[in-house]
């Protein structure tokens, strides 16, 4: 009987066999993960970041090391083999997408990552020719400056897509984190702007201290399935509302969560943490369980329960706004 | 011929002559040596990319242990059939001459290829002259001299043409770096050209003559006195026949090429009354100035000899004019004590034979001179004074040109001033740092305007000896004729200064022709800039009339992105104002080098390029000159008058670049040279300097211990010595407990600090309200020199601490020790100089150090000044460097010397005892030195021998006397590099571990050979890249630490301060301590590894946490004891390897290049390093049984 479910999808105009990505991680560095990530039953995989500054900062150390050996002293006029074949650039990134392309059926999304927009023509250029089917752009920027105004905030992420847009013709999808005045406007603007999709939400780095030696501790948690919560209230809020497609990424640790997203209106969900808790197969886990989610509810495809919780569908608009907060502290009050 | 149907290119002599000897043959076994290094270097990258020879296989490239390892590697490759060929000079060769003698005796096939260069005497040499081919011209071998890029190129293949055709092997020879590393535009020989020249029938013949099993025979037998005489003449008709053959070869050189060659040729007037004879690059110098003086109305020529061995006795009498009235034969060497140099000698036995056989009429008067020694500079004044000489009544012979020798008088004087007409040149001289891209941005200069236009270039570089805050200039020359100009710009149309703080060190102008542009990067703008400038510099500009333009490129630099990097801003402005090329050219030619360069760097960085191409000219501005110098900076860098006498005289002149003019008698005779003299060489190479926050400071010493270049000092003392103290003196109390009237300081010298902030990094103590602030940081200079420079001189006044009031045992406590080695050129954050310091401050007033060749002996013996000191009563290291190969066994011979001398010392105190008394002999004796308070009563007590001794007069007295220095103990430290304990002097340093002797062995481990630039040692560990193991190597680091074990009695540590300065310290004293060999391992970060030098002491932090670098002692003194000897002082491993390794470029250059053998690779090492663990774990915990017992 399962069989009959249709778990397919469609995210930014690709088909994609099931709702479940596999949002951007270190795990896809490797082809035999991708692989596996397919077998298990992923509709797409974004591949791990590609960032910007690492690109750029290794440039920059290749340089400052070879200029400082190179030509210096009358013995040695340089200290490492012929360097002509060493850059520090996209090439084994492209390699994967080459070889993922070769060997899976599933899209490949790739993901860049960055602050800047120089540099990101030609790395996009790159990605579209090495087959990439998607772009994702993450632009992970915390506005520490405190002089830049929300504007400005934005109209980086603008001029980064619209830079893009102009370059590649794949499909694009940013990935935001939900710091902004008005993330719905931001997101209509992004969508005007050629956006194909939108990503929600980033987990922003947030370091954490050690007390003990005062310093900065650098260190990324894994993602816990209560924190869908937000994504869940934006992608229900955006659902039907913008000619674009939806991903919701963000503490989806089995189907429920998935389930959730789908219902809010998300074209897909993306996992990374839970795959690092319980392993690649987990995704056909998840995928059982929606699928026995579905059977159960009568749904025969995502497509007939898709956005049924989104803002614009349920019989209570306001349970996404102010009202239903007020009503939440009500309901506090009396236990 | 017409230059269009060949390809043209601009390249250095080494490649010229590699490109051919790479093409021709099948085998390469070389060692590297400067300056032939870059010939196997790049035989080697070809290689690698699979570039093949004429025959479509790719020559087998092999480096080897040494250059007796390469020849006996050549000899055995070539007596079964290869085409086979090394690449080397200087004492490289002198390891190759054995296997030469066998090579020539057996009539075998074979080129060496030889950037020819000094002969360490009575100090090394990197320079270029005849002294290495000279000797090796007894071995039999034929010899062939090129005398300029193209000859490098051309004579390479007509070497390798004639020996395949006469079996005779030849040296084919250039002159070291002023061949090897000059730039100039060639036409390269094609593939089909060099097939012409090469005939296949001789290798088949050569192969036929192979050791072959399946028609056997053998060669290399031992002979007796009946037939090895005859044995020996069986050869000479191969050498008769040379002359005639290699004209043969040359003439069908020529029918292929047009460059016509032969072996003794003749250039100028064919009357000609005198005559130059010479070889190499100096024909170059004396024919055109020959050429420029027979205009002048004068007769001269110059015989150039190409072919030297066998000497072609008849094609130089032939070209003899019959008009030369006298003749000067000049050669490239000396050889004391002969009747006359090799080449004067060979010329003057030709000549006279001819005259007896009546193939000469008359005999010219002939003189023999030396010139350009050592790279020592052979111009057109040199040529002309020797000319002149030749013109006397009694020309002087044995004379030496280009030196003033006031002590013999062999010296020619000569005008300084001659010059040939320069004016088809632009000319142009830039002076730049090793590290900001000016010499690189030369090169590619030469290339744009060489490659691209019908000029011709040519380039050559001189660098400065340091390592650190090097100096480099360039010289350039451009023109629509050959450049035949072997020597250096005295005369520049164009000089450009692109650090501004040259200006007050440097007299560069004095090579400014009249009307020439000066371009200066500065950081003032082009209304300030004028009053910056010193007197002399203001002076010299209005004098001559020169154009001043200034950049501020070090903020175009910033401003577009590329902080540091001024050289292609500085390009920019050469091309705009030089007026070589057209502007519009000039520039599209920049832009193409630049996408060239950094096509595969990424857009961004060519972006950023292009940006600094187009603000250049922006920011060029000419400045108007005053008409009279009104400047209130003068250039200041002289050697206070409080200086000793010889580095007031001789060292300064050195120092201020002037070391050409002196004289003979001003130098030591036999290498001697007074040590500590870097102190009065205030560098001042970097802006930003260590500065001490007294309040922050928990007096713990690191940054005092890791400090490259000793520039931290600190003592403690009473505090009634601040009464005097400058304001501005910093102190803190110290911080042990019941010393109330204790103060503490430490002091900067910041005009030696090289900025490295290894300082910064070590620093426990931060500022708990501002996290960025540490007790130690860097920060700007120029406002507190005149400060710290009173501040200095205070704290030089304050008593040295007592050396038994310290505690050696710790770091705190060894940063009141004195060091004795400091401010040496080392690389800005060397990582081997700080265990060379510390050393020096344990046992430096009784250390003798022998240090094998390479960056240490570089940074720690090449002049003008050295940084092996004294304490403040003149005592401190003896230092000396032989050689490469025999350090351990150098070693092993002043520990001989000073055991031999104690037990001398011993017999004789015996013997005296009754004039001496019972208690000072018995002292002397049996003191164990142990401590340093024993150490300073054994001082006391020889002090108190030799007052007593001093007033004997028997000759038992004056041997004592004359070795009492022996009685306090001597610590000898044999100290060298990775590639002398590992490959060229393994041989000798197992032996001399083995003796059992008490000598005590530093490895600074950097795991290439780093002086030469980066090649692959044993030591070069898996998975890392290096030159010679450019795809990753892929076997084990040798374990040098367990071969050692293996003897039982050999004291065994491995440290790495980074990781644990602690047991370094521990380490060295326990090695010092043992009576018998030690040999103490250490990791040595360096600029080779490819990392942020500031970051050198976390990896080795992290090398040990990874477990690549385990830290360990074995100690015999604990077998002896029936304890386990072998101590593992690391943690357990706590970092995956590849987490250490990809901070480093030498590992992360694979994955990029080859991401699945890097993988590979990584996964070995990983395993590699999880076995050694795992055996040092198992090592660590045996009963001492297990270990070899020590008597």
């Amino acid at each position: 009987m399962k069989s009959n479910i249709d778990i397919s999808t469609k995210y930014m105009g690709l088909h994609l066999k099931t709702p479940l990505v596999v949002s951007a991680n270190p795990l896809s560095e490797k082809l035999d993960n991708i692989l596996q990530m397919e077998d298990a039953g992923a509709g797409a995989v974004v591949l791990f970041s590609l960032f910007e500054e690492q690109i750029r900062q290794e440039n920059i150390k290749l340089e400052k090391v070879l200029n400082a050996t190179s030509n210096a002293f009358a013995e040695a006029s340089d200290f490492f083999p012929d360097m002509d074949e060493y850059a520090v650039n996209t090439n084994q990134y492209l390699e994967i997408i080459r070889k993922a392309k070769e060997r899976v059926d599933i899209p490949i999304i790739a993901s860049l990552n960055g602050v800047t927009p120089e540099g990101w023509t030609e790395y996009a250029l790159d990605i579209e020719r090495a087959g990439a089917d998607a772009l994702e752009v993450n632009v992970y920027f915390i506005p520490a400056d405190l002089r830049l105004t929300a504007e400005e905030v934005e109209k980086r992420y603008i001029d980064i897509l619209k830079l893009l847009r102009k370059t590649v013709k794949l499909p694009i999808a940013v990935k935001l984190n939900p710091y902004f005045s008005s993330l719905g406007h931001f997101a209509s603007q992004l969508s005007s702007e050629g956006a194909d999709g939108l990503v929600i939400f980033n987990r922003f780095y947030q370091p954490d201290f050690d007390i003990d030696n005062l310093t900065v501790l650098p260190n990324l948690e894994f993602s816990h399935p209560a924190e869908i919560r937000l994504p869940l209230l934006w992608i229900a809020i955006l659902y039907g509302r913008l000619p674009i497609s939806l991903a919701a990424t963000t503490g989806v640790h089995g189907a429920k969560e998935l389930i959730k997203y789908l219902l809010a209106g998300a074209d897909v969900g993306m996992v990374a943490s839970a795959l690092y808790r319980h392993g690649i197969p987990w995704i056909r886990d998840i995928l059982d369980d929606l699928k026995w989610y579905m059977q159960e509810m009568g749904f025969s495809s995502i497509q007939a329960f898709r956005g049924s919780m989104s803002q614009q569908h349920i019989a209570d608009p306001t349970a996404y706004e102010r009202s239903n907060y007020i009503k939440i502290l009500e309901s506090k009050k009396l236990r | 011929m017409d230059n269009k149907n060949h390809q043209v290119v601009t390249i250095d002599g080494n490649e010229a002559a590699v490109y051919i000897a790479y093409r021709v043959n099948e085998v390469c076994a070389i060692y590297p040596i400067t300056p032939s290094s870059t010939m196997a270097e790049l035989a080697d990258e070809w290689s690698a990319k699979g570039i093949t020879n004429i025959w479509g296989n790719i020559p087998e490239v092999i480096e080897m242990q040494s250059e007796a390892g390469a020849a006996g590697t050549v000899h055995g490759a070539l007596q079964t059939g290869s085409l086979t060929t090394t690449f080397t000079a200087s004492q490289g060769l002198m390891l190759m001459l054995p296997n030469m003698y066998k090579i020539a005796g057996e009539l075998t096939s074979a080129v060496f290829h030889v950037a020819a260069r000094a002969l360490s005497a009575q100090g090394l040499s990197i320079f270029g002259d005849h002294q290495d081919v000279m000797a090796a011209r007894t071995t039999g071998f034929a010899m062939i001299a090129a005398a300029s890029v193209q000859e490098a190129h051309d004579m390479a293949l007509i070497s390798q043409a004639i020996t395949l055709k006469s079996r005779i092997p030849f040296i084919h020879f250039f002159d070291g770096f002023r061949t090897s590393h000059e730039v100039n535009k060639i036409q390269l020989l094609s593939d089909d050209q060099i097939r012409a020249m090469i005939d296949d029938n001789l290798i088949f013949e050569h192969r036929k003559r192979a050791l072959n099993p399946d028609k056997p025979f053998i060669r290399g037998t031992a002979q007796n006195p009946d037939v090895y005489f005859q044995g020996r003449e069986t050869v000479n008709s191969f050498y008769n026949r040379i002359p005639d053959l290699l004209h043969q070869e040359m003439q069908k050189f020529y029918s292929i090429t047009g460059r016509k060659y032969a072996p003794v040729r003749y250039y100028g007037d064919p009357d000609a009354e005198q005559i130059i004879l010479i070889m190499g690059s100096g024909s170059e110098t004396a024919i055109e100035t020959s050429h420029f003086l027979n205009k002048c109305g004068e007769k001269t020529g110059v015989i150039q000899i190409s072919l030297f061995r066998p000497f072609p006795s008849s094609d130089l009498l032939n070209c003899l004019p019959s008009t030369a009235g006298s003749m000067a034969v000049l050669d490239r060497t000396k050889e004391a004590g002969a009747t006359g140099e090799p080449m004067y000698q060979d010329v003057v036995i030709s000549m006279a034979e001819g005259l007896a056989k009546g193939t000469l009429s008359k005999m010219p008067t002939i003189i023999g001179g030396r010139y350009g020694l050592a790279s020592k500079e052979f111009t057109p004044a040199m040529v002309k004074a020797v000319f002149d000489e030749l013109k006397s009544v009694s020309p002087k012979n044995h004379f030496t040109i280009g030196i003033q020798d006031d002590v013999t008088f062999t010296s020619l004087p000569f005008d300084p001033y001659f010059t040939l007409d320069e004016s088809d040149w632009t000319q142009a001289l830039f002076f730049g740092l090793g590290a900001d891209g000016t010499v690189g941005a030369n090169k590619n200069t030469i290339k744009i305007i060489g490659e691209n236009t019908d000029l011709y270039a040519q380039g050559y570089f001189v660098y400065d000896s340091k390592k650190s805050g090097a100096k480099t200039v360039s010289h350039l020359r451009f023109g629509k004729k050959p450049i035949r100009a072997p020597y250096l710009i005295s005369s520049a149309d164009f000089i450009a200064c692109h650090q501004f703080n040259f200006l007050e060190k440097e007299d560069m102008l004095k090579y400014a022709k009249p009307s020439s542009v000066f371009l200066l990067n500065s950081p003032w703008d082009k209304n300030q800039t004028w009053d910056k400038l010193p007197l002399e510099v203001q002076k010299r500009i209005i004098s001559r009339k020169i154009k001043l333009y200034v950049i501020n490129a070090t903020e175009v630099a910033r401003i577009t992105g590329m902080t540091g990097r001024i050289n292609t801003i500085m390009q920019t402005c050469f091309f705009a104002l030089s007026g070589v090329l057209p502007h519009d050219q000039a520039i599209l030619q920049i832009k193409k080098a630049i996408e060239k360069t950094y096509s595969k760097k990424g857009r961004n960085i060519i972006d950023q390029n292009f940006k600094a191409v187009d603000m250049t000219l922006e920011n060029l501005f000419e400045v108007d000159i005053p008409a009279a110098a009104n400047a209130k900076v003068s250039k200041d860098h002289k050697i206070p008058a409080y200086a000793p006498e010889f580095v007031r005289n001789v060292t300064q002149m050195m120092i201020a670049g002037n070391g050409d003019d002196i004289p003979v008698s001003a130098l030591p005779i036999d290498g001697e040279y007074p040590s500590g003299t870097t102190k009065w060489e205030k560098r001042n190479i970097s802006d930003r300097v260590a500065v001490w926050e007294s309040d922050l400071c928990i007096q713990c010493g690191n940054c005092s211990f890791v400090c490259p270049h000793s520039v931290i000092r600190s003592k403690f003392y009473h505090k009634a010595y601040l009464d005097d103290a400058p304001a501005s003196f910093k102190s803190a109390m110290i911080n042990a407990r019941g010393f109330p009237e204790t103060k503490y300081t430490l002091q900067v010298y910041l005009e030696d600090c090289t900025g490295c902030n290894l300082c910064y990094e070590v620093c426990p103590a931060t500022d708990p309200l501002d996290r960025s602030r540490k007790a130690i940081h860097l920060d700007e200079k120029e406002s507190r020199l005149d400060t710290e420079r009173n501040n200095i001189q205070y704290f030089e006044l304050l008593p040295e601490n007592e050396r038994p009031t310290v505690n050696y045992a710790s770091v705190h406590g060894v940063q009141f020790l004195q060091p004795l080695f400091e401010f040496s050129g080392a690389c800005a954050g060397c990582g081997e100089t700080p265990y060379i310091k510390v050393l020096t401050q344990l046992f430096g007033d009784r250390l003798l150090v022998a240090n094998a060749t390479g960056c240490s002996s570089i940074y720690g013996g090449n002049l003008p000044t050295t940084p092996w000191t004294k304490n403040n009563v003149g005592k401190g290291p003896a230092w000396s460097n032989s050689l490469f190969e025999d350090n351990a066994e150098f070693g092993l011979g002043m520990r001989l010397t000073a055991d031999k001398q104690l037990a001398m010392a011993h017999q004789l105190l015996k013997k005296m005892e009754p004039q001496l008394g019972e208690s000072l002999v018995k002292g002397l004796i049996e003191s164990s030195q142990l401590e340093e308070s024993e150490i300073a009563e054994q001082r006391h007590r020889v002090s108190q021998l030799k007052a007593i001794l001093q007033r004997m007069d028997s000759s038992d007295a004056k041997h004592l006397v004359s070795i009492a220095d022996q009685l306090v103990k001597r610590s000898v430290w044999l100290i060298g590099g990775d590639g002398w304990a590992y490959d060229i002097g393994s041989g000798g340093l197992d032996h001399a571990l083995a003796s059992g002797r008490n000598i005590n062995v530093l490895v600074l481990d950097t795991e290439v050979y780093s002086n030469t630039g980066g090649q692959m040692s044993k030591a070069t560990p898996t998975a890392a890249s290096a030159k010679f193991a450019a795809a990753g190597k892929r076997v084990g680091k040798k374990d040098l630490a367990m071969q050692a074990i293996s003897y039982g009695n050999v004291y065994v540590a491995q440290v790495a301060m980074g990781a644990n300065p602690q047991q370094t310290l521990l380490a060295l004293r326990e090695a010092e301590a043992y009576n018998g060999p030690s040999l103490v391992l250490a990791y040595s970060h360096c600029i080779a590894h490819g990392i942020d030098m500031e970051k050198g002491l976390d990896q080795q932090d992290k090398a040990v946490m990874s477990g690549y670098w385990p830290l360990i002692r074995y100690n015999p003194v604990l077998r002896k004891n029936n304890k386990n000897p072998f101590v593992l002082d690391s943690p357990k491993p706590s970092l995956p390897f590849k987490d250490y390794a990809y901070n480093e470029l030498r590992y992360k250059v694979l994955t990029q290049t080859q991401p699945k053998e890097a993988e590979k690779l990584i996964q070995l090492a990983q395993e590699i390093v999880d076995l050694r663990w795992k055996t040092y774990v198992e090592m660590a915990g045996f009963g001492a049984s297990s270990f070899q017992p020590v008597l």
